[in-house]
């Protein structure tokens, strides 16, 4: 079954073809492709929201690298949410136009179960699994017993941990995307230089708080008379080790609780070296398996939505041509999908 | 503070946040957020990267945040005129990204104070709705004063 897959509900205008639920034939991200000629490789935070602009580009883009054409495809997908209404429903009114002329199934996806279900492109796992979310707009742990069965078992209660990394990036001084200037020069320094404190780290409950670890660095860079090329690479190291020590001892723990052994770490901060060096780490000592996706199925990607496309569409199950976008939507109030994994829903 | 200005806001009320990294935006907006009736069991996050939460309380209140936007046109382009309908409670953080956007409100700016966890927050009406605000703000936190 080849499913072409969109996804518009934040900065990425993103469209793929995927076969079978496994099968990455094309994975186009907008900004990979016009942005940094425009730009001359320097992204502006913003400009690849312009979803309108380039949404045809990308489809036939991904359409073309996949050689296939809309003849050989067998359903749409796109991500209904969550998300800002105006940059989903550039997505969704294109998906349904397509599927609409082509008289094919169309299925709208939540973008986090994207993420999460991610690996099962390019891995074997079996559910359940626990997954950790983590980007700049999330960082959410949840529970995965099947496809379309989730649940969500503790999240960030002010920023996501994305979200710190950019903006302590922006305090330093350095440049944009924060997360990774930050992961490199934190290779360079000494990660106890500065005490940062582990949000939340100490308290009952799976739930984080980055936001106050804003304020410590803070007061870190006030305390120095002069902020010079040593303290920038020992405070980004301390803040990266914060940072990493609770995201990874809150996972593992939340693991053990649920009595879970394999763990998925999804999200554009997923590819932050540290954390997956802390992590493996972990996985040794612990006797856990942690997967983590490759790089291009980290960020935000459409992809990573034919994994659930594909399962939908196959139990025949599709959405009529009134489905809508939604800003707001848990991941907990999807309907599992029936007999699909035989683990689906144990435990 | 927060939480005491959150319960005297009517629909059609902008509060518009200043302050730098780390002094505190989204911690007062959280307090807002309660004081207006955003349930407790409702996570209120940074809207940096969403750029636009919405939260139903008493009123319906739009969570902004200008801060990674590149122009006023983007602001457009995410529909933030649908919400300045005199219905929803804005309340918007970074709003010194895009000062002349708004012409009335609470301007509400949050200092990093002199001591360590202290904050200085300095309140400016625009506008004789947010003129009102502010006079009942004055009023409830002298109660508060006297309460203590």
């Amino acid at each position: 079954m080849l499913i072409l897959c969109i996804e518009t509900s934040c900065d990425e205008t993103a469209a793929a073809v995927v076969g079978n639920g496994s099968e990455i034939l094309s994975n186009i991200v907008a900004s990979q492709i016009d942005v940094h000629a425009r730009f001359g490789g320097v992204v502006p935070e913003i400009a690849s929201r312009k979803h309108l602009e380039s949404i045809s580009q990308v489809i036939e883009a991904a359409l073309r690298e996949a050689k296939v054409s809309y003849d050989d495809l067998d359903g749409v997908a796109v991500t209904r949410g969550p998300g800002l209404i105006g940059a989903l429903l550039v997505g969704l009114s294109v998906g349904k136009g397509i599927a609409c002329a082509r008289k094919l199934p169309l299925i709208g996806l939540h973008h986090i179960e994207g993420h999460i279900l991610a690996p099962l492109l390019e891995t074997d796992l079996s559910f359940p699994y626990l997954a950790l979310a983590v980007s700049g707009g999330h960082t959410h742990l949840y529970r995965v017993d099947g496809i379309g069965s989730y649940r969500t078992i503790g999240r960030t209660l002010d920023d996501a941990a994305g979200e710190a990394f950019d903006k302590v990036a922006k305090m330093l001084g350095l440049g944009y995307p924060g997360g990774a200037v930050i992961d490199r020069l934190a290779t360079e320094g000494d990660p106890e230089a500065f005490v940062f404190p582990r949000p939340m780290l100490h308290k009952k409950g799976l739930d984080f708080s980055f936001s106050g670890i804003k304020t410590a660095v803070m007061y870190a860079i006030r305390s120095l008379e002069k902020v010079d090329e040593k303290s920038t690479r020992d405070i980004a190291a301390s803040f990266q080790a914060a940072v990493v020590e609770v995201l990874t001892r809150k996972t593992v723990r939340a693991a053990m609780e649920q009595g879970l052994e394999r763990i998925v770490v999804a999200g554009g901060v997923a590819c932050n070296r540290g954390l997956r060096q802390r992590f493996a780490e972990l996985a040794a000592s612990e006797g856990l398996q942690i997967v983590f996706p490759s790089p291009a199925l980290c960020a935000d990607n459409a992809a990573m939505l034919g994994v659930a496309a594909n399962a939908y569409l196959e139990h025949g199950r599709h959405d009529g041509w009134r489905l809508n976008a939604v800003a707001n939507w848990s991941l907990d109030q999807l309907e599992p999908l029936g007999g699909f994994d035989p683990l689906a829903g144990e435990g | 503070m927060g939480k005491t200005l959150g319960s005297l806001l009517e629909p059609g009320d902008a509060v518009l946040l200043q302050g730098d990294l780390g002094a505190g935006k989204t911690c007062f907006s959280q307090g807002v957020a309660r004081g207006l009736g955003v349930p407790e069991d409702e996570a209120v996050t940074s809207p940096t990267y969403t750029l636009l939460n919405l939260h139903q309380g008493r009123a319906p209140l739009l969570h902004a945040d200008l801060y990674r936007l590149g122009d006023t046109e983007e602001l457009e382009d995410i529909g933030f005129d649908d919400y300045q309908d005199g219905h929803h409670v804005l309340l918007i953080e970074w709003v010194d990204r895009f000062p002349e956007l708004f012409e009335e409100g609470l301007w509400t700016v949050i200092d990093y104070g002199h001591e360590e966890n202290t904050r200085n927050f300095t309140f400016e009406a625009r506008g004789s709705k947010a003129l009102s605000l502010l006079t009942r703000l004055r009023q409830a936190l002298a109660t508060e004063g006297e309460r203590r």
